[in-house]
């Protein structure tokens, strides 16, 4: 791999890889059964110059924004380098969001750039917001021959002859702006400079060293902390090579492991969860003297792996299950939001290590991760090289917010710094998470819960109540406002995080049908992610500021105390 | 062949997911959120999308499913490429 303390940008280390590793391929696209895109490193290097060139001919300079707008596919992974070639600062946008909301983050990034795929680009055009687009060029990918673009130009056409320049960048300098939350009340983006990234890299790599030999599946959206670094900055700066699916259909996902013979994939618990419930199912068909034996090759294999994980032992030992995902799997890299520990441990046991951690965009990307030496699916593993943890005002239990001081760390949060000081004091990063070293050799990060109002879901979705609250305005009730029950009640454990609606009913309303639809009709107008879970009726008047805003945390007070988690009523 | 009325493919649709989901016909209606009346997950969703393409025999890309949890406004995805 290239040694990333020789570069000073992400630009800088990604050129130099698409020349140290010519003939290896390093990016293929497939669509169901269909390969549609393969490229070597050169040919990476050759797609990219003409539209660099032409970037640099539409006057893209250095600093200047440049946002992303799609699914993986292989033109996410050349805009990104072509931006970063020119010397831009890349904003990577969740493709989940609203066309209202991409059109916000636009605006707050003041990107004067986007590249989009032609199905998001049709819904922001037809935004009632569409005038507020700030992006003054925009690149089209795939639309249909004849397709009215309003202004925008083709991906595909959008290139220049000649040789484009390389526009260096220092280390302080942003590499990218990384929204950590969705737009409700105050859009969340985090500034990552080139050193956050490459020290992150670093890190990463000297745990898990990737090279030619790596065929890693990238399946969590590109946009998302975890896939940027682990399937593109990490892969690139290794020789090697990322495969992207334009359809994440559970039958082609499994199709793609066998044939192109996946060494690493990342999940979110939620897909983890879905694997393991399909494995469950296979085994409960067997017949009684096969399922036997496969408990007792399991018990064996377990035995075996106590101390570290010893894969190829396994793949002799559970073949059927390890041809499942191709042969060739080194692990499964498990990240995003809580993973249940029995979900882990049936993976490990079969043989199939999981890299569980702990990250979060401000931190860029991982704090802490499992070295698998030993597997400890009660943890988030231990922290990465360069990162320092710290539990502040531990409990009794040793339980406290966690805190990270690290080169990878955010700068700060763009246009922010009341925020930005909240967040970050004297060098550490405030994580709103509660966690302890565990008892035992005091080196595993564990997490016991949150201390901040959100949630953050088994799909690796970070949602605040302020992101929905919008959904409820106009509601027929005298007054509502939006929590993580988590943060009212809190628990010390992980896991089914959910969002109550408090509504207060005005003087004589009663809660009829009617107001129950009414919810549940607003609720269903959000992304099925985002969606509240239950609601509550409050018989208080919420206690507000001079300036009548809600005091969320004082109304959160008299919630905990005046009522219980029982009686939050399902949506 | 003229393409089948929309009441028929909601009809085909809300059939379909009922038998793969092991969910008792009636208890389904257009406008229920599937997520919710069939108790699935996202991933589940994709995979009833796959049912219903070998039903229909139509290629749907997974961006069709994007923002869509009613079985009517599925079915109207649907009706578009019969």
């Amino acid at each position: 791999m290239l040694d990333l303390h020789q570069y000073a940008s992400l630009g800088a280390a990604l050129k130099d890889a698409l020349e140290r590793w010519p003939n290896e391929t390093c990016l293929i696209e497939a669509d169901r059964d269909r390969e549609k895109v393969r490229l070597t490193y050169s040919d990476f290097k050759e797609t990219a110059r003409p539209l660099c060139r032409a970037l640099q001919d539409a006057d893209f300079k250095a600093g200047d924004q440049a946002a992303i707008i799609m699914t993986n596919q292989s033109k996410w992974l050349i805009s990104a380098y072509s931006i970063f070639f020119c010397g831009g600062v890349l904003v990577p946008l969740d493709y989940k969001l609203s066309a209202a909301e991409h059109l916000q983050l636009l605006a707050h990034a003041k990107a004067r750039f986007l590249v989009v795929e032609y199905y998001l680009w049709r819904a922001i055009t037809q935004s009632p917001e569409f005038a507020k687009l700030t992006a003054q060029i925009v690149l089209v990918t795939e639309a249909p021959p004849g397709a009215d673009l309003r202004g925008a130009y083709r991906w595909e056409e959008f290139k220049r002859k000649g040789e484009p320049q390389f526009v260096a960048r220092q280390r302080e300098d942003t590499a990218c702006i990384v929204y950590s939350s969705g737009t409700g009340g105050r859009p969340k983006g985090c500034v990552l400079t080139h050193d956050s990234y490459l020290e992150q890299c670093a890190s990463l790599t000297a745990w898990y060293p990737f090279g030619p030999d790596v065929r890693y599946l990238s399946i969590l959206p590109t946009n998302h902390a975890i896939d940027f670094m682990v399937g593109f900055i990490g892969p690139f700066v290794c020789g090697a090579c990322v495969v992207h699916l334009r359809t994440l259909r559970p039958e082609f996902v499994r199709d793609a492991f066998v044939r192109y013979r996946i060494t690493y994939v990342s999940l979110v618990p939620m897909v983890l969860k879905n694997l393991e419930r399909g494995l469950r199912a296979k085994f409960d068909e067997l017949k009684p003297g096969k399922r036997w034996v496969l408990d007792r090759l399991i018990g064996l294999n377990k035995m075996l792996t106590r101390g570290r994980p010893h894969v190829a032992i396994s793949r002799r030992l559970l073949p059927d299950v390890h041809k499942a995902f191709g042969g060739e799997l080194r692990a499964l890299i498990v990240g995003g939001a809580f993973t249940d520990p029995s979900t882990l441990q049936f993976f490990y046991d079969l043989g199939i290590p999981v890299t569980c951690g702990y990250g979060l965009t401000e931190a860029c990307t991982a704090v802490s991760l499992n070295d698998l030496q030993p597997f400890r699916a009660d943890t988030v593993g231990k922290p990465l090289p360069g990162s320092e943890v710290r539990i502040l005002n531990p409990d009794g239990d040793g339980i406290g917010e966690v805190a990270v001081r690290s080169r990878a760390v955010m700068s700060h949060y763009l246009d922010d710094p009341e925020l930005t000081a909240q967040t970050i004091v004297e060098g550490w990063l405030l994580t709103g998470d509660l966690g302890r070293f565990d008892l035992k050799g005091r080196e595993h990060l564990q997490l016991f819960g949150r201390k901040k109002n959100m949630i953050v879901t088994a799909g690796g979705k970070n949602i605040y109540p302020e992101d929905i609250e919008a959904a409820f305005d106009g509601l027929p009730v005298k007054e509502y406002c939006v929590f993580a029950a988590d943060y009212l009640w809190p628990k010390k454990a992980l896991g089914d995080e959910m969002l109550v609606l408090v509504v207060r009913l005005e003087q004589n309303q009663e809660f009829d049908d009617k107001l129950r639809d009414e919810i549940v009709t607003r609720n269903r107008r959000l992304a099925d992610f985002k969606r509240a879970g239950g609601y509550l009726v409050w018989e208080k008047d919420f206690p507000r500021t001079a300036s009548l805003k809600i005091k969320r945390g004082e109304l959160a007070s008299e919630i905990a105390t005046g009522a219980a988690r029982e009686s939050i009523a399902q949506i | 062949m003229a393409a089948p009325t929309i009441d028929h493919t909601i009809g085909e649709i809300l059939n379909l997911a009922a038998s793969h989901f092991k969910v008792p016909r009636e208890r389904l209606t257009p406008d229920d959120d599937f997520f919710k009346t069939l108790g699935i997950d996202s991933l589940q969703a994709l995979d009833l999308l796959t049912r219903l393409e070998q039903h229909f025999r139509i290629e749907l890309p997974d961006y069709e499913l994007q923002g869509v949890s009613d079985f009517r406004t599925l079915a109207s995805r649907i009706q578009s490429r019969l």
